[in-house]
């Protein structure tokens, strides 16, 4: 691939520091995401996936602090440019949709009003009268109706709140959306609806989308790539298609083998132990106390994330690699 | 046999305001039994707004019917006293959606056990009352040691999932109401959970009504469903065949909106409709409840069409099955298997 | 969602957690030592001084602090060191006294109203919104000048100061079971057989023990400084040594234009850290009752 990827985090670590300790949150994750490219991350919860998401927004509060690594997006380091700086690259290069999204809007104020500032505080010199438009276009674009503008967000369903949310996000053309679990709190059809918009959006400016999540039927809908996290190292990394039916590393296949189906009826498998505490992870592969292939140097080395030669990349030392 | 539990046309409509009264129903004229010798899984699935709260809420006595009766073996819930409420408590329970909120946060997460153990006289001793919560913590998958003593926000959502499972299997209810019990769960442990509740039905013969909107878990666990939207009954039957062949428009709008985890079966063509805000639902006091939304929605839908019997085991309350017979709604049961 | 689950035994004790608490707590920590260095103050003098001297005729009056009578004495002749030590002792009951029965009056009627509902709860309520416009201060004094001055105690004193004081503690206790009763753990007990006794006093009460702490504190606080007051216009128990009295009797003598001082500064300054403890660990125990920033794990 000749294209410059559009997205590219290199060893990116994240601790938290908690009253009961150092928490290793983010444990040296690599990513490379191509232009109009998307990406599912996906994992449990405590894996790293949402962290990796405010990481890369450099929204990570106290206690929580970004120790290394480097985010770069269309060329730009995300990691080393001041706040101000940083305040003006969020939603204009790179955009966040939260999960309970439509939370966020303001609810004493239109949603027209909410949208046009958007745009006011990147672009303060553009006119009034042009920001106005672009704003309804915005709506029209997330199937919504021009007339949405004037209304207020208690008047909308939770469906059209998460659309008008992805509208915001998609008024300053960023190169990378990252939407985190933006469809957990709703139902079935308006899941759909929402991720057709998000699919539908994306095409038209061309950015490149991550999906972060822990359902894997929304990622086989909607995904091109899936990188899966676990325990704050990313494990795995693969085509949408290869993941479901031919994953390689133990945690992931458990993953795949545990998802009911409708060919696997009345078949439940789970995966047995549970997820380490990030206070404390067990020395060498982070995964090894509830592998079923556990070897002897899994307990003491930890696998590095390994580029086969079909491109996949994996971290498990089932798979050989460079020693 | 006697019936464990019997819905006779069961309304419940809500009223709000004090001088301009707007009332929603949010559960229309629903009927079922549950026979008592014959465990079932039923699923009654539908989204938010559609009832399936409301129906849990009133079996578990929370709220009382608008109109119609609900009967446990025979009588009314809402007029038992003393010693067959007591019995009624224990027999019927309830296993919940959020993890969190089911533990006060007060005490150890032992409070959750122990107080119903104590309560219904189901140990005779401190010692037997600890051994009936390990033996219950120890069947759905978990170390006493680690999670007893422990306060609620120290153990993960899976575990207190958990624990909210053994709670309902120290009781071993006849009725068991779980309300989306692992949509708060991660993907890998809703597996065990599901089939904890299956050795439920399966080993100690209870009867368990698994409401959600997940139709996936419902098509591995149980037998029969129900599909409500908007307090009315659109769909119901065997659960193989309505989710593999389903026939209201509403069903298959469903079924088609599943993200199914196979790259293969992608969203299909069916045209949605958006539900253009909050008010236009409760508009319609009559008719068809899917009407707005409806593609093949004509005239007569304005008149609330019957269930329309499509086979021995499957139902479907819209005109374009009027060429079947039509199923009385007090007899809807008979479709469950 | 990241959440670090302590699945190992790393369970901090509750001691260590608590002292742990206390240390970022600061409002709450000093006020607790003030309260505690000025009760020490209070029994230890009770035990020790000789309460007869807090009254008149019973010393050498007008003489200034100095090593026979360490806070000096009065125009009267009374002790200060006695007055204040027995002065608080009763400072200290009638804030208590007014400030538990408040605060029982406050849980009783409040979880009454709140878990009961309808009319029960209309009529409460009715009462508490009706009372509280009626302006304390004044009723207060005109309920205390009219008394028979012999009639009045440090026990009529509590009285007075309760009368207007329980509807606050009632409405507030009533909004906080209002939001526990809908908490799904409450469900769960009701569905667990447990009856409405058991949740009122088993699931709802334990969880508001930070919040009915703090209501007692602000309500021992009303009754000192009502008391206070009352008692700085002459309108208390005269013979009492209570801290306003001492003020209003040095007042009423022109201590500050005699040159005796110390008359009135004890006093004075005994009911500022009073009033000031009262205040800090009512701050204190305001933020331990707040669930979002209580979670310290």
């Amino acid at each position: 691939m000749a294209e410059q990827p559009v997205l590219e985090v290199s060893d990116l670590r994240v601790s938290y520091y908690t009253d009961a300790g150092r928490a290793t949150a983010l444990d040296g994750v690599h990513l490379v995401l191509n232009q109009g490219e998307k990406l599912g991350l996906v994992g449990e919860s405590g894996s790293g996936k949402s962290t990796m998401a405010l990481a890369m927004m450099r929204m990570i509060k106290p206690p929580g602090r970004i120790e290394s690594g480097r985010v770069i997006v269309h060329g730009i380091d995300l990691t080393a440019l001041s706040d101000e700086e940083m305040r003006k690259a969020r939603l204009s290069v790179i955009a966040y949709i939260p999960q309970g999204a439509m939370n966020s809007l303001n609810p004493v104020t239109r949603v027209g009003a909410q949208l046009v500032d958007a745009i006011v505080a990147h672009e303060p010199a553009s006119k009034r009268g042009e920001i106005e438009e672009r704003c309804r276009r915005a709506l029209e674009s997330v199937d919504l109706k021009r007339g949405v503008f004037e209304m207020y967000a208690h008047e909308l369903s939770g469906g059209m709140k998460q659309r008008v949310c992805i509208a915001i996000d998609i008024l300053l053309k960023p190169r990378v959306i990252i939407a985190d679990e933006p469809t957990s709190a709703l139902d079935v059809v308006t899941q759909r609806q929402v991720m057709e918009t998000i699919n539908r959006v994306q095409k038209q400016i061309g950015a490149a989308v991550i999906l972060i999540g822990h359902d894997m039927g929304l990622m086989a809908q909607f995904v091109d790539k899936v990188a899966v996290m676990y325990a704050g190292r990313l494990v795995e990394l693969c085509a949408v298609r290869e993941m479901f039916t031919r994953p390689l590393h133990p945690y992931a296949s458990a993953l795949i083998r545990s998802l009911p189906s409708l060919s696997n009826k009345g078949v439940f498998q789970g995966i047995p132990g549970l997820a380490p505490s990030l206070l404390r992870l067990p020395g060498g592969c982070s995964f090894h106390p509830r592998c079923p292939h556990a070897m002897d140097v899994c307990r003491t080395s930890q696998p590095p994330l390994e580029t086969l030669p079909d491109g996949r990349q994996v971290a498990c030392h089932l798979y050989p690699h460079k020693a | 046999m006697a019936d464990l539990l019997n819905l006779r046309s069961v309304t419940k409509v809500y009223s709000r305001g004090l001088i301009s009264r707007t009332s929603t129903v949010a559960l229309n004229d629903v009927s079922l039994t549950l026979k008592e010798n014959e465990p079932t899984i039923l699923t009654v699935a539908g989204e938010s707004g559609s009832g399936k709260t409301t129906l849990a809420m009133l079996l578990l006595g929370f709220l009382s019917p608008s109109s119609g009766q609900i009967l446990y073996k025979g009588k009314d819930i809402n007029r038992l006293k003393g010693e067959e409420r007591m019995t009624f408590r224990r027999e019927v329970q309830a296993v919940f959606q959020d993890p969190f909120a089911v533990f006060n946060p007060f005490y150890t997460v032992d409070h959750l056990l122990s107080v119903p153990i104590r309560r219904f006289h189901l140990a005779r001793s401190r010692a037997d009352v600890r051994d009936r919560m390990v033996e219950a913590l120890t069947a759905v998958g978990l170390h006493p040691d680690d999670v007893l003593g422990r306060f609620p926000h120290q153990l993960s959502g899976g575990q207190r999932q958990r624990i909210n499972v053994a709670r309902a299997l120290v009781l071993k209810p006849r009725l068991l109401v779980a309300d989306e019990p692992v949509s708060m769960v991660d993907a890998s442990l809703r597996a065990s959970i599901l089939e904890t509740l299956r050795a439920l039905k399966q080993d100690h013969g209870v009867s368990i009504l698994y409401i959600t909107h997940d139709l996936t878990t419902a098509y591995h666990i149980s037998r029969s469903i129900i599909v409500l939207y908007r307090g009315s009954v659109m769909e119901a039957g065997d659960t193989d065949t309505v989710i593999t062949n389903p026939q209201h428009p509403y069903t298959r709008l469903l079924i088609d909106s599943i993200p199914w985890p196979d790259v293969d079966r992608r969203w299909g063509q069916t045209e949605i409709k958006a539900q253009e805000s909050e008010a236009e639902g409760a508009g319609h006091a009559s008719g068809c409840k899917f009407y707005s939304r409806c593609p093949f929605a004509m005239e007569k839908c304005r008149v609330t069409p019957p269930l329309f019997r499509l086979s021995e085991r499957q139902a479907a309350s819209c005109y374009l099955h009027d060429t079947h017979p039509a199923l009385p709604a007090e007899r809807l049961s008979e479709l469950l298997p | 969602m990241a959440s670090v689950s302590l699945s190992e035994s790393l369970q901090p004790s509750r001691l260590t957690l608590s002292l742990n608490y206390l240390r970022r707590n600061k409002a709450l920590t000093i006020g607790l030592i003030m309260i505690f260095l000025l009760t020490a103050f209070t029994v230890i003098g009770m035990l020790t001084i000789d309460t007869r001297n807090a009254y008149p005729l019973s010393v050498q009056p007008k003489q200034p602090p100095g090593d026979k009578y360490f806070l000096g004495t009065d125009f009267f002749g009374r002790d200060l060191l006695s007055e204040m030590v027995v002065g608080m002792w009763q400072t200290a009951l009638i804030g208590v006294l007014a400030g538990a029965l408040g605060t029982i009056i406050g849980i009783v009627l409040g979880f009454m109203s709140a878990y009961f509902g309808g009319i029960v709860d209309a009529a409460i309520k009715g009462l508490c919104q009706i009372l509280t416009p009626i302006p304390v201060f004044l009723i207060q004094v005109v309920i205390a000048g009219s008394l028979d001055k012999r009639d009045v105690t440090i026990y009529t004193m509590a009285f007075i100061v309760l009368l207007l004081a329980w509807m606050w503690p009632t409405l507030v206790i009533r909004s906080q079971v209002l939001t526990m009763k809908e908490r799904q753990f409450v469900s769960v007990a009701k569905l667990s057989g447990v009856g409405s006794l058991g949740i009122i006093f088993g699931e709802i009460m334990p969880n508001l023990l930070p919040f009915i702490a703090a209501a007692f504190v602000g309500q021992v606080f009303s009754a000192v400084f009502a008391s206070f007051y009352l008692a700085v216009l002459g309108l208390g128990p005269l013979r009492e040594p209570l801290l306003g009295n001492i003020i209003w009797a040095a007042q009423g003598q022109g201590a500050f234009f005699n040159g005796w001082w110390w008359w009135p500064i004890w006093p004075a300054t005994a009911m500022v850290l009073v009033l000031g403890s009262l205040a800090l660990v009512n701050m204190g125990l305001d933020e331990l009752s707040n669930p979002r920033i209580r979670r310290t794990e």
